[in-house]
Protein backbone atom coordinates (compact mmCIF):
# COMPACT_ATOMS: atom_id res chain seq x y z
CA UNK A 1 0.00 0.00 0.00
CA UNK A 2 2.56 2.23 0.97
CA UNK A 3 4.51 1.77 -2.14
CA UNK A 4 1.64 1.97 -4.46
CA UNK A 5 0.92 5.50 -2.57
CA UNK A 6 4.23 6.36 -2.97
CA UNK A 7 4.67 5.18 -6.97
CA UNK A 8 1.52 7.78 -7.79
CA UNK A 9 2.98 10.57 -5.27
CA UNK A 10 6.57 10.35 -7.84
CA UNK A 11 4.52 10.29 -10.98
CA UNK A 12 2.75 13.49 -9.98
CA UNK A 13 6.28 15.25 -9.07
CA UNK A 14 8.06 13.93 -12.35
CA UNK A 15 4.79 14.72 -14.52
CA UNK A 16 4.62 18.08 -12.36
CA UNK A 17 8.22 18.88 -13.41
CA UNK A 18 7.99 17.96 -16.85
CA UNK A 19 4.69 19.60 -17.25
CA UNK A 20 6.49 22.80 -16.15
CA UNK A 21 9.09 22.13 -18.49
CA UNK A 22 7.26 21.52 -21.87
CA UNK A 23 4.20 23.86 -20.43
CA UNK A 24 3.20 25.82 -23.13
CA UNK A 25 2.02 29.38 -21.33
CA UNK A 26 3.69 30.36 -18.17
CA UNK A 27 -0.09 29.91 -15.86
CA UNK A 28 0.11 26.35 -16.87
CA UNK A 29 3.88 25.53 -15.88
CA UNK A 30 2.95 27.30 -12.44
CA UNK A 31 0.43 24.97 -12.13
CA UNK A 32 1.78 22.02 -13.31
CA UNK A 33 4.89 23.09 -10.45
CA UNK A 34 1.97 23.49 -7.63
CA UNK A 35 0.85 19.74 -8.19
CA UNK A 36 4.83 18.79 -7.94
CA UNK A 37 5.35 20.48 -4.80
CA UNK A 38 2.24 19.47 -3.39
CA UNK A 39 2.84 15.89 -4.11
CA UNK A 40 6.59 16.39 -2.50
CA UNK A 41 4.52 17.29 0.37
CA UNK A 42 3.37 13.89 0.26
CA UNK A 43 6.51 12.10 -0.19
CA UNK A 44 7.48 14.76 2.73
CA UNK A 45 4.48 12.82 4.92
CA UNK A 46 5.71 9.36 4.34
CA UNK A 47 9.12 9.96 5.47
CA UNK A 48 7.76 11.24 8.43
CA UNK A 49 8.97 15.22 8.05
CA UNK A 50 5.31 16.14 8.89
CA UNK A 51 6.28 19.92 9.90
CA UNK A 52 8.00 20.28 6.81
CA UNK A 53 5.48 19.05 4.42
CA UNK A 54 3.01 22.08 6.25
CA UNK A 55 5.77 24.04 5.35
CA UNK A 56 5.93 23.23 1.96
CA UNK A 57 2.32 23.55 0.70
CA UNK A 58 2.18 26.65 3.01
CA UNK A 59 5.23 28.90 2.14
CA UNK A 60 6.31 27.15 -0.78
CA UNK A 61 3.09 26.48 -3.04
CA UNK A 62 1.30 29.32 -1.06
CA UNK A 63 3.38 32.15 -1.20
CA UNK A 64 6.42 31.54 -3.39
CA UNK A 65 4.38 30.09 -6.38
CA UNK A 66 1.83 33.05 -5.45
CA UNK A 67 4.94 35.47 -5.69
CA UNK A 68 5.57 34.02 -9.20
CA UNK A 69 2.24 34.50 -10.19
CA UNK A 70 1.52 37.72 -9.47
CA UNK A 71 4.33 38.69 -11.67
CA UNK A 72 3.42 36.62 -14.16
CA UNK A 73 -0.51 38.55 -14.58
CA UNK A 74 1.56 41.50 -13.38
CA UNK A 75 3.48 41.44 -16.81
CA UNK A 76 0.26 40.28 -18.64
CA UNK A 77 2.02 36.88 -19.81
CA UNK A 78 -0.86 34.82 -19.48
CA UNK A 79 -1.75 34.76 -23.09
CA UNK A 80 1.44 35.08 -24.62
CA UNK A 81 1.68 31.28 -26.02
CA UNK A 82 4.86 32.03 -27.93
CA UNK A 83 6.94 29.12 -28.28
CA UNK A 84 10.32 29.32 -26.68
CA UNK A 85 11.55 26.04 -26.27
CA UNK A 86 15.27 25.69 -27.67
CA UNK A 87 15.56 23.27 -30.57
CA UNK A 88 18.60 21.71 -32.52
CA UNK A 89 22.35 22.37 -30.98
CA UNK A 90 20.88 23.23 -27.97
CA UNK A 91 18.73 20.37 -27.72
CA UNK A 92 21.80 18.32 -27.70
CA UNK A 93 23.26 19.89 -25.55
CA UNK A 94 20.87 20.06 -22.95
CA UNK A 95 20.88 16.25 -23.31
CA UNK A 96 24.10 16.00 -23.20
CA UNK A 97 24.79 17.88 -19.67
CA UNK A 98 21.62 16.72 -18.20
CA UNK A 99 22.61 13.01 -19.06
CA UNK A 100 26.22 13.50 -17.56
CA UNK A 101 24.45 15.03 -14.34
CA UNK A 102 21.92 12.40 -14.05
CA UNK A 103 24.74 9.24 -14.51
CA UNK A 104 25.87 10.97 -11.52
CA UNK A 105 23.70 11.12 -9.24
CA UNK A 106 22.56 7.51 -10.06
CA UNK A 107 25.71 6.40 -9.46
CA UNK A 108 26.54 8.01 -6.18
CA UNK A 109 22.84 6.56 -5.00
CA UNK A 110 23.72 3.70 -5.97
CA UNK A 111 27.49 2.77 -6.66
CA UNK A 112 28.37 -0.95 -8.54
CA UNK A 113 24.82 -2.44 -7.79
CA UNK A 114 24.95 -2.38 -4.10
CA UNK A 115 23.08 0.32 -1.94
CA UNK A 116 25.03 3.14 -0.61
CA UNK A 117 22.39 3.74 2.76
CA UNK A 118 22.79 0.02 3.32
CA UNK A 119 25.87 1.08 5.52
CA UNK A 120 24.58 3.72 7.44
CA UNK A 121 22.02 2.90 10.51
CA UNK A 122 18.27 2.72 10.27
CA UNK A 123 15.71 5.34 10.98
CA UNK A 124 15.16 4.18 14.31
CA UNK A 125 16.89 6.79 16.74
CA UNK A 126 15.62 10.10 15.09
CA UNK A 127 11.71 7.82 15.06
CA UNK A 128 12.43 8.03 18.65
CA UNK A 129 13.57 11.43 19.24
CA UNK A 130 10.29 12.70 17.40
CA UNK A 131 8.38 10.57 19.40
CA UNK A 132 9.63 11.76 22.81
CA UNK A 133 9.85 15.39 21.66
CA UNK A 134 7.33 16.01 18.73
CA UNK A 135 8.55 17.27 15.47
CA UNK A 136 8.22 20.72 16.15
CA UNK A 137 10.47 20.64 19.08
CA UNK A 138 12.41 18.53 17.67
CA UNK A 139 13.85 20.75 14.28
CA UNK A 140 12.92 23.68 16.52
CA UNK A 141 15.65 22.72 19.42
CA UNK A 142 18.50 22.87 17.36
CA UNK A 143 17.51 25.66 15.69
CA UNK A 144 17.10 27.81 18.38
CA UNK A 145 20.81 26.56 19.69
CA UNK A 146 23.37 25.71 17.72
CA UNK A 147 22.36 27.52 14.76
CA UNK A 148 21.20 30.61 15.90
CA UNK A 149 23.71 32.39 14.22
CA UNK A 150 22.63 31.28 11.10
CA UNK A 151 18.74 31.58 11.71
CA UNK A 152 19.58 35.26 12.66
CA UNK A 153 21.76 35.98 9.24
CA UNK A 154 18.62 34.00 7.45
CA UNK A 155 16.71 36.92 9.10
CA UNK A 156 18.82 39.32 7.43
CA UNK A 157 19.29 38.05 4.21
CA UNK A 158 15.39 38.25 3.95
CA UNK A 159 15.59 41.67 4.68
CA UNK A 160 18.06 42.78 2.30
CA UNK A 161 16.33 40.43 -0.13
CA UNK A 162 12.74 42.80 0.61
CA UNK A 163 14.96 46.43 0.43
CA UNK A 164 16.82 44.88 -3.07
CA UNK A 165 13.71 43.77 -4.55
CA UNK A 166 12.08 46.99 -3.46
CA UNK A 167 14.89 49.29 -5.29
CA UNK A 168 15.26 46.71 -8.45
CA UNK A 169 11.50 47.07 -8.99
CA UNK A 170 10.94 50.67 -7.96
CA UNK A 171 10.76 53.34 -11.56
CA UNK A 172 13.75 55.30 -11.31
CA UNK A 173 12.35 58.31 -12.96
CA UNK B 1 13.80 1.15 1.22
CA UNK B 2 11.49 4.26 0.80
CA UNK B 3 14.97 6.91 1.57
CA UNK B 4 16.54 5.29 -1.58
CA UNK B 5 13.50 5.37 -3.63
CA UNK B 6 13.51 9.35 -2.52
CA UNK B 7 16.88 9.76 -3.77
CA UNK B 8 16.56 8.49 -7.31
CA UNK B 9 13.36 10.30 -7.72
CA UNK B 10 15.66 13.53 -6.49
CA UNK B 11 17.68 13.13 -9.12
CA UNK B 12 15.21 12.85 -11.74
CA UNK B 13 13.42 16.17 -10.51
CA UNK B 14 16.91 17.83 -10.59
CA UNK B 15 17.81 16.76 -14.18
CA UNK B 16 14.28 17.31 -15.15
CA UNK B 17 15.26 20.84 -13.64
CA UNK B 18 18.65 21.04 -15.07
CA UNK B 19 16.99 20.60 -18.64
CA UNK B 20 13.91 23.19 -17.92
CA UNK B 21 16.78 25.24 -17.54
CA UNK B 22 18.83 25.13 -20.75
CA UNK B 23 15.74 24.57 -22.84
CA UNK B 24 13.33 27.00 -22.38
CA UNK B 25 14.18 30.93 -23.32
CA UNK B 26 11.34 32.42 -20.90
CA UNK B 27 13.00 33.68 -17.96
CA UNK B 28 9.58 33.03 -15.39
CA UNK B 29 10.23 29.49 -16.68
CA UNK B 30 13.88 29.52 -15.96
CA UNK B 31 13.23 30.85 -12.35
CA UNK B 32 10.42 27.99 -12.42
CA UNK B 33 12.84 25.39 -12.95
CA UNK B 34 16.08 26.60 -10.41
CA UNK B 35 13.33 26.62 -7.81
CA UNK B 36 12.64 22.68 -9.16
CA UNK B 37 15.95 21.49 -8.84
CA UNK B 38 15.82 23.52 -4.67
CA UNK B 39 12.71 21.49 -4.33
CA UNK B 40 15.03 18.28 -5.40
CA UNK B 41 18.04 19.12 -3.13
CA UNK B 42 15.19 19.39 -0.01
CA UNK B 43 14.19 16.07 -1.17
CA UNK B 44 17.58 14.58 -0.56
CA UNK B 45 17.51 16.26 2.28
CA UNK B 46 14.64 15.08 3.68
CA UNK B 47 15.49 11.29 2.73
CA UNK B 48 18.94 11.32 4.18
CA UNK B 49 17.69 13.21 7.69
CA UNK B 50 16.20 9.86 8.51
CA UNK B 51 19.82 8.21 8.45
CA UNK B 52 22.18 11.25 9.50
CA UNK B 53 19.98 13.49 11.57
CA UNK B 54 17.98 15.77 12.22
CA UNK B 55 20.04 18.34 10.92
CA UNK B 56 18.62 17.39 6.74
CA UNK B 57 15.01 18.91 7.96
CA UNK B 58 16.71 22.08 9.66
CA UNK B 59 18.74 22.30 6.59
CA UNK B 60 15.43 22.85 4.30
CA UNK B 61 14.49 25.56 6.01
CA UNK B 62 17.39 27.38 5.06
CA UNK B 63 17.32 26.25 1.57
CA UNK B 64 13.78 27.69 1.12
CA UNK B 65 14.46 31.13 3.08
CA UNK B 66 17.25 31.88 0.35
CA UNK B 67 14.79 30.10 -2.81
CA UNK B 68 12.42 32.75 -1.20
CA UNK B 69 14.81 35.93 -1.11
CA UNK B 70 16.04 34.26 -4.75
CA UNK B 71 12.41 34.54 -6.02
CA UNK B 72 11.84 37.85 -4.76
CA UNK B 73 15.27 39.36 -6.16
CA UNK B 74 14.79 37.44 -9.40
CA UNK B 75 11.47 37.98 -10.14
CA UNK B 76 12.19 42.31 -9.20
CA UNK B 77 14.65 42.28 -11.81
CA UNK B 78 12.58 40.38 -14.29
CA UNK B 79 9.82 42.98 -13.56
CA UNK B 80 12.36 45.67 -14.17
CA UNK B 81 14.27 44.28 -17.38
CA UNK B 82 10.51 43.85 -19.02
CA UNK B 83 10.53 47.49 -18.46
CA UNK B 84 12.58 48.75 -20.61
CA UNK B 85 12.45 45.77 -23.63
CA UNK B 86 8.89 44.93 -23.26
CA UNK B 87 10.06 41.09 -22.93
CA UNK B 88 10.77 38.24 -20.47
CA UNK B 89 12.67 36.04 -23.54
CA UNK B 90 16.35 35.71 -22.51
CA UNK B 91 17.42 35.89 -26.45
CA UNK B 92 15.61 40.05 -26.31
CA UNK B 93 18.46 41.28 -24.29
CA UNK B 94 22.00 40.59 -23.26
CA UNK B 95 23.19 42.69 -21.20
CA UNK B 96 23.21 40.13 -18.34
CA UNK B 97 25.62 37.83 -20.50
CA UNK B 98 29.52 38.31 -20.49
Amino acid sequence: MDSLIYFVLASVTVGGALGVVFGRSPIASLLFMIASLGSTAGIYVMLEAHFLAAIQIIVYAGAIMVLFLFVIMLLNLGHDYKRDIRGGLAILFAFGVTGGIGGLLASRVMPEGTLLLNSYPTGVSIDTEIAEKGIIGVIAEPLFNEYIVAFEFTGVLLFVAIVGALALAKRSD
Amino acid sequence: MLPTQVLFLSAVIFVVGTLGVIVRRNAIIMFLCIELQLNAVNMAFVALSRYVGIEGQLFVFFVMTVAAAEAAVGLAIIISIFRHYESVITDDFSFLRW
